[in-house]
């Protein structure tokens, strides 16, 4: 089994002083998915990433990056891993191409490829204009590229992402879900942690949902949310006259309740059997009643979070750190 | 940011992969981050202010002060000054790489230097092999001030060359004392406060400005062993006769000491320290 796993955590705890931030986690993330770990400011989701790229003891339990002891086996385990922080770990006094030209020479190129690397990293990331300007006069968004773009210079196969779009604006956070989803078409793992869980959602191949340094409930989005059970039927009408007519039809097939939309066009229901949709159809078209669209969701990932935990896991602050004391 | 790279990802299982860090890697590490100290130099000049005014100010403050009073003369006295203040300023210049290193650690990309497959010393090492220029700088304008004043040092050029470099050399070995420091504690200005306290004894006691045979017997045992006195009496030799003796071989044994102890403690206490 040990040579399955891009990573394989067991039991792994580390405590600071009094504090326990990791509380026995178990993580087995299989080659070639996106894996998110999901959980609230302070759950423990940067140190067990921190644990994982070898930049931080461990307490308890052990792990593994394609087999290889993150503990015993350091020095290998590095050579496998791209590791990108909450806070872009690059120069600041630096210009980019300066900060990629010593990342490059740290990761053993010479000579020509120094430069090709360079220019082949800021030009996919967007950097190439930007490339001599230091730092200081980087945008968030631009130095996160930049970090990242130094975390791929070997090609890692396992990459760890720790809030790689907190404190992102919506643009720059889709280039980057599509960059991460580009990495992991080219093979590689991507480990990440997030607060957001449309992210999450959107794309992770596996959840782990952490809270409190537990991993409180573990399994792609949609086993997640069947935990929550119910699904939601929802019906938009041709006909705003119909509304009435056909909510309390559908309440009548669903058992439980039809809400109208604020437009009055749309009818949600919540659903124990997705089997009565049929049911609804064939009630509509007897009554004459014209639908436009309809559709069937599964909750969503906040719901999942709030019965698993008990609490929402929408970040407070934006830029709270987590596990400063480290 | 589309288009990362189409080539495809080798798997991570089954690769062939050192489990060390090899000796060749680590020169070769600590090489590209005494580059990255360089780079950063050019960036921030004012990072050489002090190794720049410190040599002006101290040569001609400490020259006058202690030249009048104990020497009467102070031209005659030069010869005997000029290599102390050399090695104090130097060593001054020095005792900053703590609290440039702890500065330099509190900033994000140590945590990709720790990250990535290369050898743990690197960046303490690069980081204080950076600081030669520094020295160089700091020595080059005392010996400028020096000839100002009227020094003509005997050892010609080649012995002041000399001089300089193992000014230099031992300087990088004291640097681990404050590197030590720096890795150690939490804030720069606690590592500037313990820097002072190890910078002050170690060169004022020491033969850089009296005679030590004017202290207490006890103090005098501490001079004889302190590595800056035999820095400073090889530095004299250098300047002033050309001549390499006794002092600087005890003078290098006592850098290798140095090194031999301090840099393991830091590389230690730097793998250790989150």
């Amino acid at each position: 089994m040990t040579n399955e796993w891009a990573i394989e955590a067991h039991g792994l705890v580390k405590d600071f002083g009094e504090q326990r931030a990791v509380d026995h986690v178990d993580l087995n993330v299989a080659p070639g998915i996106v894996y998110g770990v999901l959980g609230p400011n302070g759950a423990g989701k940067t140190t067990t990433i921190r644990m994982l790229a070898t930049l931080l003891g461990i307490d308890e339990g052990e792990a593994r990056i394609f087999g290889h002891d993150v503990v015993k086996d350091a020095h290998r385990v590095r050579q496998l891993i791209g590791v990108t922080g909450q806070y872009a770990s690059v120069d600041e006094t630096l210009t980019a191409r300066e900060n990629l030209d010593i990342f490059c020479r740290l990761q053993g190129l010479t000579g020509k490829a120094i430069r090709a690397k360079g220019d082949e990293l800021l030009e996919s990331f967007g950097l190439t204009e930007a490339a001599n300007k230091p730092l200081s006069k980087f945008s968030g968004g631009m130095r996160r590229r930049l970090d990242l773009a130094a975390s791929l210079i070997a090609r890692p196969p396992l990459i760890f992402l720790d809030e790689p779009t907190t404190g992102l604006d919506p643009r720059t956070r889709s280039q980057m879900w599509d960059t991460i989803r580009e990495l992991v078409s080219a093979g590689s793992t991507v480990l990440l942690t997030t607060q957001y869980l449309d992210e999450a959602d959107q794309l992770a191949d596996r959840i782990a949902v952490i809270d409190t340094g537990r991993v409180v409930a573990e399994g792609t989005a949609d086993e997640l949310k069947a935990l929550v059970g119910t699904s939601a039927l929802q019906v938009t009408l041709a006909e705003t006259a119909d509304a009435d007519e056909a909510s309390k039809l559908i309440a009548s097939i669903t058992g439980g309740e039809a809400t109208l939309s604020p437009e009055s066009r749309r009818v949600n229901a919540p659903l124990s059997d997705t089997g009565v949709v049929t049911d609804v159809l064939v009630a509509l078209r007897e009554r004459g009643i014209a639908v436009t669209e309809l559709s069937l969701q599964k909750p969503s990932l906040d719901e999942v979070f709030l019965t698993i935990t008990g609490h929402t896991a929408e970040p407070t602050t934006d830029s709270d750190t987590e596990e400063s004391a480290a | 940011m589309s288009v990362v790279t189409t080539a495809a990802v080798a798997p991570g299982f089954d690769r062939d992969l050192p489990r060390h860090v090899s000796l060749r890697q680590t020169w070769r590490d600590s090489m590209i981050m005494a580059r990255r100290s360089l780079v950063k130099m050019r960036r921030t000049p004012e990072q050489l202010i002090d190794v720049t005014l410190q040599p002006i100010i101290f040569t001609v403050m400490f020259t006058y002060i202690f030249g009048g009073a104990i020497a009467g003369d102070v031209q005659s006295y030069l010869p005997l000054f000029i290599p102390g203040i050399l090695v104090q300023t130097v060593l001054t210049g020095a005792s900053a790489a703590g609290t440039n290193l702890r500065e330099d650690m509190d900033k994000g990309v140590f945590d990709r230097f720790k990250s990535l497959p290369i050898a743990r010393i690197a960046p303490l090492s690069g980081a204080l092999t950076g600081d030669l220029v520094r020295y160089l700088i700091a020595g080059v304008i005392t010996f400028v001030m020096a000839f100002v004043m009227g020094y003509r040092p005997e050892g010609g050029l080649f012995g002041v060359t000399m001089t300089m470099l193992l000014v230099m050399a031992c300087a990088w070995a004291l640097s681990w004392i404050f590197a030590l420091v720096g890795v150690s504690m939490k804030s720069a200005r606690g590592v500037q406060g313990i820097a002072f306290l190890i910078l002050f004894p170690l060169t004022f006691l020491s033969s850089a400005f009296v005679p030590t045979e004017t202290m207490p017997g006890w103090l005098q045992a501490f001079v004889k062993v302190n590595p800056v006195t035999h820095i400073i009496s090889a530095a004299r030799d250098l300047c002033n006769y050309g001549t390499f003796g006794t002092d600087g071989w005890l003078a290098l044994g006592g850098a290798a000491l140095v090194i031999a102890i301090f840099a393991p403690l830091t590389v230690r206490k730097y793998r250790t320290h989150t």
